[in-house]
């Protein structure tokens, strides 16, 4: 049973992904990763972390790539243009690149953990009780500073994204170079 | 039948190579900033499996952190990537050349 969800799920998300760097059209690749990741999510279930699967969906998906969408229709980002031969060579090399980091990546864990049998589950590893004990006792202080991170992202961001005086605003009808 | 942890380590690893073939290789801001994300999330799986594989909660902790680190550079990279907008028109990553020498 496990191994027919993993397997599912396995394909779900490297299907997706392969669309997310493939796709021209940014909001269809936007949309895949959200496949991505909810999938992600499933294995997240499955490696005993249930917590983290809900959080998964509820940041990722339900958060970080809604904005993703709301900055492709505002600045209204069209399909990506075809590319020339240089751009070309410059795939192929990548494409190159990664297969070999794939390979070898693979190969290193693979000779690593190819035998390893995982811990047995204890009902403090999957429960809520379990992990938040441990979040709000020995990740206290850490805690408190991603709430200060979000804070000051969410300050930089807005000062970032601000419209400066006297500027227009964006026409998306206008005429793009 | 139970799924060896290795699986999820070399799936986890091939999503890594397919975020670096999107990263290295789209011309568009939002989609390189997108194939960063299946990298973190193909991270997040690593992380998962070896906290599993060990038995110890803090791998879940880590995950946890860098979720929220992932949120906290999703909202500073979109609002880099209008305020680019605003002056060049275009994030095609190939016309914005100024840093170029």
């Amino acid at each position: 049973m496990e191994a027919a969800v993993f397997l599912l799920f396995g394909l779900v998300a490297l299907v997706s992904a392969i669309m997310v760097v493939a796709h021209r059209n940014p909001v269809y690749a936007t949309m895949s990763l959200v496949v991505t990741l909810v999938a992600t999510a499933v294995l997240f279930v499955l490696l005993g972390s249930p917590f983290l699967a809900a959080l998964q969906i509820l940041l990722y998906t339900g958060a970080i790539l809604v904005l993703f969408l709301f900055v492709i229709m505002l600045l209204n980002i069209g399909r990506e243009r075809p590319s020339g031969a240089r751009t070309t060579a410059q795939t192929w090399g990548s494409v190159l690149l990664a297969l070999l980091l794939a390979g070898s990546l693979c190969r290193l864990l693979w000779d690593a953990h190819s035998d390893s049998v995982p811990a047995p589950l204890e009902v403090q590893f999957t429960s809520l009780r379990g992990v938040s004990d441990l979040l709000f006792s020995t990740y206290l202080l850490p805690f408190e500073m991603i709430g200060l991170l979000l804070l000051v992202a969410v300050v930089a961001a807005s000062w970032v994204a601000r419209r400066a005086e006297g500027e227009p605003p964006v026409d998306p009808e206008e005429e793009r170079p | 039948m139970s799924v060896p942890i290795s699986g999820y380590l070399l799936l986890a690893a091939v999503l890594f190579a397919i975020g670096v073939i999107g990263a290295l290789t789209r011309r568009s801001g939002i989609a390189i900033f997108l194939s960063i994300e299946l990298m973190l999330n193909a991270a997040n799986l690593t992380l998962a499996a070896y906290s599993r594989l060990l038995g110890d909660r803090a791998g879940q902790m880590v995950i946890f952190f860098a979720l929220a680190v992932a949120a906290a550079e999703a909202a500073v990279g979109l609002a880099l990537f209008i305020g680019i907008y605003r002056l060049r028109r275009t994030i095609d990553v190939n016309r914005l050349n100024l840093m170029r020498w």
